[in-house]
């Protein structure tokens, strides 16, 4: 896990669903949410269930998926994205079924393709802020 | 008899385009709120409905903002906002005000000075600063450094894994609407193109390369709408509001519930039911050009081919000059006129060509058109039926 020093990316702000989701980061777990009424798993997480309206509860994931689509970004003005061209933007699978935008990193941006076996990792965004990454499982 | 209340668009109006560095985004609506006026023949105090999606950027243009500016004492205002298909969902719901006589004239307007003020970054990234606290749901995306064009290169490499879609495939809707934009003065690139131009092109976000990414520029569009009974007084014949719909299956792109499938599916099927028509009725499409892949997506979700046969459906040519669903005949974003909200164009340019109107980009005999606006991320799909003839 990286210093916060190091970070220059927009930082989540927490809030009353994302403070559990983020703070499991800055442990290295990543949570999704299960639907205790009708079993509905979803993120990002939300203060109800998106299928029934129930309130859902937190489950910690493998961290394993794969990739269901992804995007190489080569042009971005915005610091500090623009100094780390070219990198890959993608939507990760969970094996619990739940996806995630992330980047995967680890790996030339040339290699990348959907179906490809990812393992997630964490960085420090800022105090209780962990951000999960991923790289080739 | 009661009166005829069928709703209609009686006026258009744009703006100047693709680049006006003298006019500011609230001189774009009312430019082109004048020339609708002009064009139709209502007069402004006639007007007791007003519809905006504000959104020009730099300028204050919100609804009740842009209704106090211009002065329309309404009983009618719509301040949906849905992104770049707003106005199809504009019209979906003035058409049913109009209608059940909430109001009897309604005017939208839109207008934005994106290439003068903010220059041609939008799409690629500075959407946040270094470090910068971000909440809501984009907090689950902004660390991970996607742009506007990144969010439909998933689509298109989700489209291409699943239906082997091929960039070239992709390339030829950049082509067709780009030999329109040749027939179009104002438009921002008029030289034909290849194929081979479009794909070797370099790429922003794999595999959408720079040609398959719509232009940024200026521009206005104003549509004013009314009974049947009412713009049989007025200058130009009208264009009858046959059937609209609108959905949304998500907003932000991490949450798009299949990769291959826009809110087209839905809407689709609801605007043709309305208008009680078919894909195969239409004979011209104005549709959301925002990125090569759009189109693609909003040709399978109204149903013009099969899911997954996109690809090979314009690579055969439907969308040219000449072709038998000739789509964007203004240039289109791609090569014309996109000022960050391009849905107000589309009906514009449909109402030109159900006008016959369109010069020599006309569409001949057009009866049938129809717009369809895309919002977002592919999120919010808005489908608009319109007829040269009363239904």
């Amino acid at each position: 896990m990286t210093d916060t020093a190091e970070w220059e990316r927009p930082i989540p702000a927490l809030d009353g669903v994302s403070k559990t989701y983020w703070e499991a980061g800055a442990r290295g777990e990543l949570l999704f949410q299960q639907c205790p009424a009708c079993g509905n798993r979803q993120l990002y997480p939300r203060a109800m269930c998106t299928a029934c309206g129930e309130t859902p509860e937190w489950v910690r994931a493998s961290g394993r998926g794969t990739v269901h689509t992804f995007t190489v970004i080569r042009q971005n003005y915005g610091r500090p994205f623009r100094d780390e061209l070219p990198y890959v933007v993608a939507i990760v699978e969970l094996e619990e079924g739940p996806r995630l935008m992330t980047n995967v990193t680890g790996i030339a941006v040339e290699d990348v393709r959907i179906g490809l076996p990812v393992q997630v990792y964490f960085e420090l965004a800022a105090e209780g802020v962990g951000v999960p990454f991923f790289h080739p499982a | 008899m009661p009166a005829d209340r069928t709703p209609v668009i009686a006026g258009i109006g744009l703006s100047d385009y693709p680049k006006a560095p003298d006019l500011d985004g609230v001189q774009h609506h009312v430019l082109a709120m004048q020339r609708a006026l002009a064009d139709c023949g209502v007069k402004k105090s006639d007007i007791d409905g007003y519809v905006g999606a504000g959104g020009s950027g730099v300028m204050i243009d919100d609804p009740v903002t842009m209704a106090e500016y211009l002065r329309i004492d309404h009983r009618y205002i719509d301040s949906t906002m849905t992104g770049g298909s707003s106005f199809e969902f504009h019209v979906q719901h003035a058409a049913a005000a109009i209608k059940d006589g909430i109001c009897d004239t309604v005017l939208i307007t839109y207008g934005s000075d994106q290439l003068s003020r903010m220059g041609r970054t939008l799409g690629t990234g500075g959407f946040h600063r270094t470090g910068q606290r971000v909440g809501g749901p984009i907090q689950y995306e902004a660390p991970y450094g996607n742009s506007l064009v990144g969010a439909y290169a998933m689509v298109a490499q989700r489209h291409m894994h699943e239906f082997g879609t091929t960039s070239e495939q992709l390339a030829e809707i950049a082509v067709g609407v780009r030999e329109f934009a040749g027939l179009n003065p104002n438009a921002m690139y008029r030289d034909p193109i290849t194929v081979d131009d479009v794909v070797s092109s370099r790429l922003i976000a794999d595999p959408l390369h720079k040609l398959d990414c719509c232009v940024i520029s200026d521009g206005g569009g104003a549509i004013i709408m009314t009974t049947a009974e009412r713009a049989r007084d007025l200058a130009k014949p009208p264009a009858y509001v046959l059937g609209a719909a609108g959905a949304q299956t998500h907003w932000n792109i991490s949450q798009m519930p299949d990769y291959t499938q826009s809110a087209a599916a839905i809407c689709g099927p609801i605007a043709f039911d309305r208008a009680r028509l078919a894909p195969g009725d239409v004979d011209t499409i104005q549709f959301y050009d925002s990125f090569t892949v759009s189109v693609l997506m909003l040709l399978e979700g109204l149903g013009f081919c099969g899911k997954g046969e996109g690809g090979s459906f314009v690579a055969d040519g439907h969308l040219r000059r000449g072709g038998d669903l000739p789509m964007n005949t203004d240039g289109g974003g791609l090569s014309s006129c996109h000022p960050g909200m391009r849905g107000i164009f589309l009906l514009i340019e449909s109402v030109r060509q159900l006008r016959g109107d369109a010069g020599t980009a006309q569409v001949p005999d057009a009866r049938i058109a129809l717009a369809c606006g895309s919002g977002g991320w592919l999120s919010c799909i808005g489908a608009v039926i319109l007829g040269k003839e009363h239904p």
